[in-house]
């Protein structure tokens, strides 16, 4: 008997985004939220707390990453040094 | 893709010193092998509360009383950090905790030694945690990206600890005669098991060479032994003590301190359970462990009963 896995995200400053902390178990979502007070939070390392059940987070299979994130390498022209500007034209 | 090819890519991907994540293939050795190491460390933390609990109630200050609080505090939340680390690779927390409290896992033999005086509480900041740190610096950038980030966060933890220790030491050596003879001899009883710490010798680390390929480790036992020597030779000096080994001696040469000669029959004899407190240790856990089984079953009926409550109401409405 050792709860749920639960996966936790903090938001270090208001700001920022939530960041993966780490994971602990937990009975329900109430204990887990107290549970990450406690272990990932003990020197001001949070303003928020964010818990999710691991099992609904949805990954994709680093073995397909050369399909998966292929669009993505041939697309030069979705950066902005691919356009040519005259160096009288500073800063854009 | 077959397996052949996969662990050449894995190999090449270490090569080229990029972290290898819970879902990324992995041989099964690299897998076992860390297993074990984070699992062992994990354990580690969890018996390491045990000696330091010892002490709080009986801690001289307030101020020191809530520090030893915290830092005991700490040491299960570092175990909870590695347990998930650990989990990552697809054990499940209850089989690790059941390998612990069973006696078939491992965990650093420097917890098997007894906290006999309130000096050991400054020694084992100083040199047991010091040893550690030592230890836990470069796993920060160890090839597996969670025990890597794991290690992060301990490290922060952990300074705290050491100076903690430390300063205790400090305050005592200072004190009235009795205080500071008291020091010395916790500095005399930590210091060859915390040089212990560091595991065999290289000659006699069978896999110390192959976690050192696949970057788990980045130095070897006998290099991290010898930094500890270096660290500690010099600060022992800031608390007028002395280290009990007379063949701790500067070597210009070599730029190392030399040192004595280590009692490995003592090291293997604690690690086969006969150290001092090995069985005390395993029955404190194994109690702790069962006298908190109400408080699971409680919060398991509490979270099924809200369930509940809440399926009704939904029902209702």
């Amino acid at each position: 008997m050792q709860g749920e896995l639960y996966e936790v995200f903090l938001r270090s400053r208001n700001g920022l985004h939530h960041k993966h902390a780490g994971s602990l178990h937990a009975a329900d979502a109430e204990t887990a939220l107290q549970n990450a007070r406690d272990v990932y939070t003990r020197r001001g390392e949070g303003v928020s707390i964010w818990v999710v059940p691991s099992k609904f987070i949805t990954a994709n299979d680093p073995n397909n990453n050369d399909s998966l994130f292929e669009p993505a390498d041939d697309k030069v022209y979705r950066h902005p040094t691919f356009y040519d500007i005259p160096k009288e034209v500073k800063n854009m | 893709m077959d397996t052949a090819l996969l662990e050449e890519q894995f190999e090449a991907r270490i090569a080229a010193d990029d972290r290898i994540e819970p879902r990324d293939f992995m041989p099964e050795a690299y897998r076992k092998t860390l297993i074990r190491q984070i699992s062992q460390h994990a354990h580690s933390e969890i018996v390491g509360m045990l000696p330091e609990g010892n002490w709080i109630t009986r801690a001289p200050s307030l101020r020191r009383k809530v520090a030893l609080l915290a830092k005991v505090q700490d040491e299960a939340g570092h175990g909870l950090y590695l347990y998930s680390a650990c989990e990552t690779l697809g054990i499940d927390r209850s089989e690790l905790l059941d390998q612990l409290h069973s006696g078939k896992a491992k965990y650093s033999s420097i917890f098997n030694y007894p906290t006999l005086t309130w000096a050991d509480m400054g020694a084992v900041g100083w040199l047991v945690d010091g040893a550690a740190i030592m230890n836990q610096v470069p796993l920060c950038r160890c090839s597996y990206g969670p025990y890597a980030r794991a290690m992060v966060r301990v490290c922060k933890e952990e300074s705290f600890h050491q100076r903690q220790g430390f300063e205790l030491l400090l305050t005592l050596s200072r004190g009235t005669e009795a205080q500071k003879a008291m020091a010395q001899d916790a500095i005399n009883r930590w210091w060859w098991p915390a040089l212990m710490m560091f595991g065999p010798t290289d000659e006699n680390s069978p896999n110390t060479a192959r976690s050192m390929r696949w970057k788990i480790k980045r130095f070897t036992n006998d290099e991290l032994r010898q930094k500890m020597v270096d660290v500690c030779a010099e600060q022992v000096k800031a608390l007028g003590m002395t280290l009990p080994d007379p063949d701790i001696k500067w070597n210009e040469e070599r730029g190392h301190y030399d040192f004595g000669a280590i009692n490995w029959d003592e090291f293997y004899n604690v690690i086969k359970g006969n150290g001092p407190c090995n069985k005390e240790r395993l029955d404190a856990r194994n109690k702790a462990h069962d006298e908190g089984a109400w408080v699971r079953e409680a919060a398991a009926a509490y979270a099924a009963k809200q369930a509940a409550r809440e399926a009704q109401s939904a029902e209702a409405a």
